[in-house]
């Protein structure tokens, strides 16, 4: 019985996909020829569906089926600066996150921790935060290209900014709301300062930071792709802006799905870690 | 199949992804490949001429060869001359380059055709250079990685350095614009549903796109609606909106139309949204559109690389001049690391033998052409349009500025140094039958009714 439960989720998972892709060919089906062109000739100088006197459609799911085939049995391959195999726009974005990422992390733990264990720095600080926390991370896009002159760092700038509100108000959360009695036991034995932050409050925040470290890298990956579009140069964003150029919109579905393969890779790669470092009461 | 390829042979390869002979990815690469093999037999050349000069007699280069090997020989002759030195020298026939690798920015569309042409089919390398060419998402985005100096030139819209230089929109910075490159090759597209309505007097209400505020595409829809008694800042909208997008939001219905460049307007055909209303030859023939443009600091203190550079584009633009080469480079411009566009809309702009969008192939050689004349009189038009719709407020030394940005003495001297024939030093303007004295520019501005200033 419990053999047969386990598999009904992943069952229905497929059903559903089947009934995407179903409704999605059946929507997208192309018309039968309907007005047929003038000439051969002008014809001839018109994609299919123009010739036929209509506007060129939706890909059929097969279409975007043959694309990512394309794509994924060539990813890597470097036609020149502006045209690379979808493989190397996606490493490029990934360091880019983890670069911009990682700074933010270098940032936000330690100034989280600062803020966290001193009320009087939180509350002198939390105005600063509080404005700077909701504004969209591209609207940061202008004033770098400006100020750092140079577009490669400017987009893990904004990543970096993107990154660091999170994780740095999960930390200060983390480290204020540790237990009062577990600080309490380690003055009474005499524990360094030092000490009880690595030893006591660390490993108790360490949930709390996780979480903030894993919306901040669903941020960034959110945002690097928005950044590579207005950047260019590499990148999966500048692919999705490369093929918008295009109209090819088999091509961006395709790479659609490859930002969020990625993004769920990311995601689970820290809800790993986060689960590593949980503790019970 | 390219125009220059033996049309007898069965095994030429078709697909976008080869090249001619199936040993290179692209024919891109390809064309690399054999600039490569050219520098190589120049350098041969090089080789030949100092080992003949050191060794008069065969005879005796033959014994000294067989006794100490070839590749021991040629370290020594390096070694008594510089042959590397020797070989550039013969390469760029100038001053030496203070900087081979290059970047240069382009947008794509088929303006920057000079540009993305000279690095396939070798013009750069022809020079000494090493350029790469870089796409770029947008005229603001290619303004400030220029601004920043990441790229060393690029390509941009002729107000673009006049706007630079001039402080409108951004900081002055002394910029040029030695060369432009291409005239024409613009047009108005509406959406099919307007197929009706040709006449400009209908169009009140309508929502028009154009590339950037400080375009020839601004410019000339605003005087091609004033012409036609439409303001067009209060009977119709006029918003930019980067070229991708327009077929986008064509079809969308967010836009009635557009004034853009190519290869958006027959984009926009090949994929049965628009219709192309009018190329803008016929508003003005001849008018110059986008321009490649450097900083003045580029220019000044890297004189040698900067003229290099610029007759590489000389070059390519007098390659794409001619009619009997533009299929070839319809096809090499239109890969995915260039335009990123069918080739065959790449190549019906090129040809100007095109679909109209309404049934008709209309057949005009001159719907885009090559022409990098920087004349002062395209400046000054531009500026006199800046003033009237007020992107400039007060008095402006219109001569003045068109003489420090549009380098046209130094396009004099480098046309003739690569050969060309550099044309006569003013042209006389016309557009939509209202001639343009350049020397009289407040008179002009004046001379409009529908005006802002």
């Amino acid at each position: 019985m419990d053999e047969r439960k386990r598999w009904r989720a992943p069952l229905l998972s497929l059903i559903f996909l089947l009934l995407f892709l179903g409704v999605w060919q059946v929507a997208t089906q192309p018309d039968a020829a309907t007005a047929v062109a003038a000439d051969d000739e002008y014809a001839a100088l018109l994609g299919a569906a123009a010739a036929g006197g209509g506007q060129s459609a939706m890909p059929t799911p097969a279409e975007v089926g043959a694309k990512l085939w394309e794509h994924l049995s060539d990813p890597f391959y470097d036609r020149g600066t502006n045209d690379k195999g979808i493989g190397i726009q996606l490493a490029h974005s990934i360091a880019r996150v983890l670069l911009g990422f990682g700074l933010a992390a270098l940032v936000a733990i330690p100034l989280g921790f600062v803020i966290g264990m001193s009320p009087l720095v939180y509350r002198a600080l939390d105005p600063f935060i509080q404005i700077l926390k909701p504004i969209s991370p591209l609207a940061w896009m202008p004033l770098a290209l400006y100020t750092i002159k140079d577009s490669g760092i400017s987009a893990i700038f904004v990543i970096f900014i993107c990154s660091l509100w999170p994780m740095l108000v999960n930390t200060a959360f983390g480290v204020s709301s540790v237990r009062r009695d577990w600080l309490n036991v380690a003055r009474t034995l005499e524990v360094s300062r030092l000490r009880t932050a690595f030893q006591v409050i660390l490993p108790a925040a360490a949930p709390t930071i996780m979480t903030g470290m894993r919306i901040s890298i669903g941020i960034a990956w959110l945002v690097i792709v928005a950044a590579e579009m207005l950047v260019g140069g590499t990148g999966i964003g500048y692919f999705v802006w490369n093929e918008w150029n295009n109209l090819s919109i088999a091509n961006i579905i395709s790479a659609i799905l490859f930002i969020g393969l990625i993004g769920m890779l990311l995601d689970t790669t820290l809800a790993r870690l986060a689960r590593a470092v949980t503790y019970k009461e | 199949m390219s125009a220059f390829r033996n049309p007898f042979d069965p095994e030429i390869r078709l697909h976008r992804g080869g090249c001619a002979c199936g040993r290179h990815h692209s024919q891109a690469e390809h064309d690399a490949a054999e600039v490569l093999e050219q520098r190589q037999m120049q350098d041969r050349v090089v080789e030949g001429a100092v080992m003949r000069a050191l060794f008069p007699q065969d005879a005796v280069r033959r014994r000294f060869l067989k006794a100490v090997g070839g590749s021991t020989a040629m370290a020594a002759v390096a070694g008594l001359f510089p042959l590397a030195a020797a070989k550039e020298a013969f390469a760029q026939g100038g001053g030496a380059l203070e900087k081979t690798k290059l970047k240069v920015g382009f947008i794509p569309i088929t303006c920057a055709t000079p540009i993305i042409m000279a690095h396939p089919l070798g013009f750069y390398a022809k020079y000494g250079l090493d350029v790469e060419v870089v796409k770029t998402a947008g005229w603001a985005v290619i303004r400030d990685k220029a601004l920043s100096k990441e790229y060393d030139a690029a390509h941009m819209l002729s107000p673009m350095p006049l706007a630079i230089s001039t402080g409108t929109g951004s900081s002055p910075i002394p910029w040029t614009a030695p060369a432009v490159e291409n005239i024409n090759g613009q047009a108005i597209t509406l959406s099919m549903k307007h197929k009706d309505k040709r006449d400009p007097k209908d169009w009140k209400g309508f929502k028009f796109a154009v590339p950037f505020d400080y375009s020839m595409h601004n410019y000339l829809l605003r005087y091609y609606l004033a012409e036609h008694g439409i303001d067009p800042d209060r009977d119709v909208q006029i918003r930019s909106v980067p070229p991708p997008e327009m077929v986008a939001n064509l079809r969308a219905g967010n836009i009635d139309g557009f004034l853009a460049p190519d290869p958006v307007n027959q984009r926009a055909v090949y994929d049965g949204v628009g219709f192309i209303h009018l190329l803008s030859k016929e508003i003005w023939d001849g008018h110059p559109c986008c321009v490649f443009s450097a900083s003045k600091e580029f220019v000044t203190t890297m004189p040698n690389t900067y003229q290099a550079l610029l007759k590489g584009i000389l070059d390519a633009t007098a390659y794409a001049r001619k009619a009997e080469n533009r299929k070839e480079i319809a096809a090499a411009i239109a890969p995915a690391n260039y335009l990123n566009q069918p080739v065959t809309v790449v190549e019906q702009v090129l040809t100007g033998t095109f679909a109209d969008g309404l049934g008709k192939v209309v057949r005009d050689p001159n719907r885009i052409d090559f022409d990098p004349f920087p004349y002062d009189a395209f400046a000054v038009w531009i500026l006199t349009q800046m003033k009237r719709w007020g992107q400039i407020k007060g008095d402006i030394d219109y001569a003045g500025v068109a003489r420090e940005v549009f380098l046209a003495t130094d396009a004099v001297k480098l046309m003739k140094e690569v050969g060309l024939e550099p044309p006569a030093a003013s042209k006389a303007i016309e557009i939509m039958g209202k001639p343009f004295d350049p020397g009289r520019p407040d008179d002009y501005v004046n001379s409009f009714a529908i005006r802002r200033s």
